[in-house]
């Protein structure tokens, strides 16, 4: 086994971790999550931030 | 909810402004050396001629401009995602300064001379240090205030932003390998690649085309996934989609730089494996396109009246545009015809005009009134004048550069009956004159629109105060 059977096990490793992360993020678990994270942003605010840019500056 | 932390503002602050000083100094280079291809006699001195001043204007715009927006969008992303204020404030100050110092030793190095000859990695080992220095020190910030974040789930902006930091790093410590020259006993700022022939060229084009992957569009769309959402009011269209094309830009960008070389001595089938993976890579950017544009629907009637929204939209167009013409010039029949050509200098431009500045001069634009404890910026016309002025002005470069690039294609392949070449070189550069004489107004034009920023950006901080008190808030609950 030389260097060159190493790098196309490398190769097919990350094919199949990508497969993986794939088959992970479609999992009917991770959904509930999911929309739990996409609101991070919308959250770091006073109120949300729904009324137009800026419109939580108003508070300081 | 309230604690009595505030977020880390002035440093954010600092880059923002300098953001768009550093994209007035770029641009300004951009069309001085484009007026220079069409008036050659405006090359005055040597130091100020075409030679020098093109990579003082690569990396003024990339790494100055671009750099500064990158820093201040994620410092300001990642600790309101993480609710908690910027690890390390004293290191964060530092950066700003290091990096401050590394874009005016490159505008002071480059006209002078100085340079290793590797296209946007030219500055010289002494530079490269104080980089990685600045660099590291960037890691560690980001970084710490990741592992101190107040919620469970790392926001999607941060794995790009993450992603950028860490493939930068790797991409500047294998690419500025390099042998400083002694000479006559003293060390001198010259250097030479670690690397030589082939394996020099493959590692550069590693290091070119992944500046482009991860510098200006993980780093980019780490900005995109955190105020697209911010400015449109409105959650990511599918996080599911955002966490799978994050993997899928990872894994391939980085065998895409042989499309750089191709028809030259880089073996056959890495030349072929590069244009492969550069294909595939159409799926993942549009993933990353759709996602943002898509984060709109149901909220479209907000673009009418809402310019800053209008830039990031825009950009994202620019992306999807650009990134479907990067895979088809990848393409190696394609690429016999666009190579060496001007087209190469339009795609680039629609990419870093479209693209990477207009989703920072509209992320820019969403701070600034936060920086500076307004509610919006000084005037929205403005920023309206100034999105149809960049629009304008890049679809004016990229579509002459189309036409010039691929005429000039042309006229380099064309043969006559007996197999000698009908044009010479210099017929090829007469035709493109007019061309030439369009991107110069297409670039005054973007240039233009940021002096209107620079303007807008200064009568916004005349009438507002620096915030230093924006308050560190518990998150919403625990994810």
């Amino acid at each position: 086994m030389d260097i060159n059977d190493l790098r196309s096990l490398f190769t097919v490793l990350s094919f199949v971790m990508f497969v993986g992360i794939v088959w992970w993020a479609f999992s009917s678990r991770r959904k509930q999550s999911y929309e739990a994270a996409a609101r991070i942003p919308l959250e770091d605010d006073l109120p949300a931030d729904e009324n137009g840019p800026g419109a939580d500056q108003a508070k300081y | 909810m309230q604690s009595q932390a505030t977020y880390n503002y002035k440093v954010v602050r600092q880059f923002a402004v300098m953001t768009v000083i550093w994209g007035i100094v770029g641009m300004l280079v951009g069309v001085i050396i484009a007026a220079q291809l069409v008036w050659p006699e405006l090359n005055f001195f040597e130091w100020l001629s075409y030679g020098r001043l093109r990579p003082l204007h690569t990396n003024a715009v990339i790494f100055a401009f671009g750099g500064c927006a990158l820093f201040a969008t994620s410092y300001y992303s990642v600790q309101r995602t993480c609710h908690t204020p910027l690890f390390a404030p004293g290191i964060a100050a530092f950066t700003f300064w290091g990096w401050q110092l590394v874009i005016v030793l490159a505008a002071l190095s480059l006209p002078l001379g100085f340079t290793s000859g590797k296209e946007y990695a030219e500055l010289e080992w002494p530079i490269d240090i104080l980089i990685t220095v600045v660099w590291v020190a960037y890691a560690v910030v980001f970084f710490g205030t990741l592992v101190k974040r107040k919620t469970s789930h790392i926001y999607v902006s941060n794995w790009f932003f993450g992603g950028f930091i860490l493939t930068v790093a790797l991409l500047h410590l294998v690419n500025s390998a390099e042998i400083p020259v002694f000479a006559a006993g003293v060390l001198t700022p010259k250097s030479y690649s670690a690397y030589a022939g082939v394996q020099d060229a493959m590692v550069q084009w590693w290091y070119g085309h992944n500046a482009v992957g991860f510098f200006l569009t993980a780093g980019f769309l780490g900005m995109m996934y955190y105020f697209v959402p911010k400015q449109a009011g409105r959650p990511v269209y599918s996080y599911r989609l955002s966490v799978v094309h994050f993997w899928a830009l990872v894994f391939t960008y980085m065998w895409a730089g042989p499309h750089h070389l191709h028809y030259t001595a880089l073996p056959d089938w890495t030349q072929s494996l590069g244009m492969l993976f550069s294909l595939i890579l159409l799926a993942p950017s549009w993933g990353g396109m759709i996602n943002g544009i898509m984060t709109m629907s149901g909220a479209w009637y907000k673009l009418r009246d809402d310019p800053i929204l209008k830039f990031m939209i825009t950009s994202l167009s620019f992306y999807g545009m650009s990134t479907f013409e990067g895979p088809m010039m990848s393409i190696k029949t394609v690429n016999a015809l666009s190579h060496y050509t001007d087209w190469t200098v339009g795609h680039v431009h629609s990419g870093a005009l479209g693209w990477v500045a207009m989703i920072s001069i509209g992320s820019i634009y969403y701070l600034l009134p936060r920086l500076f404890g307004k509610t919006e910026m000084y005037s929205t016309r403005l920023i309206n004048t100034h999105f149809w002025l960049a629009t304008l002005g890049t679809v004016l470069y990229i579509a002459a550069l189309w036409i010039s690039g691929v005429m000039q294609g042309l006229m380099w392949r064309a043969t006559n009956v007996d197999g000698t070449l009908t044009y010479s070189f210099v017929e090829s550069v007469k035709s493109s004159y007019p061309f030439w004489i369009i991107r110069v107004v297409g670039g005054l034009m973007f240039l233009g629109g940021m002096l209107l920023m620079a303007y807008n950006m200064f009568k916004t901080m005349a009438s507002g105060r620096a915030v230093n008190d924006a308050p560190v808030l518990a998150p919403a609950h625990a994810h």
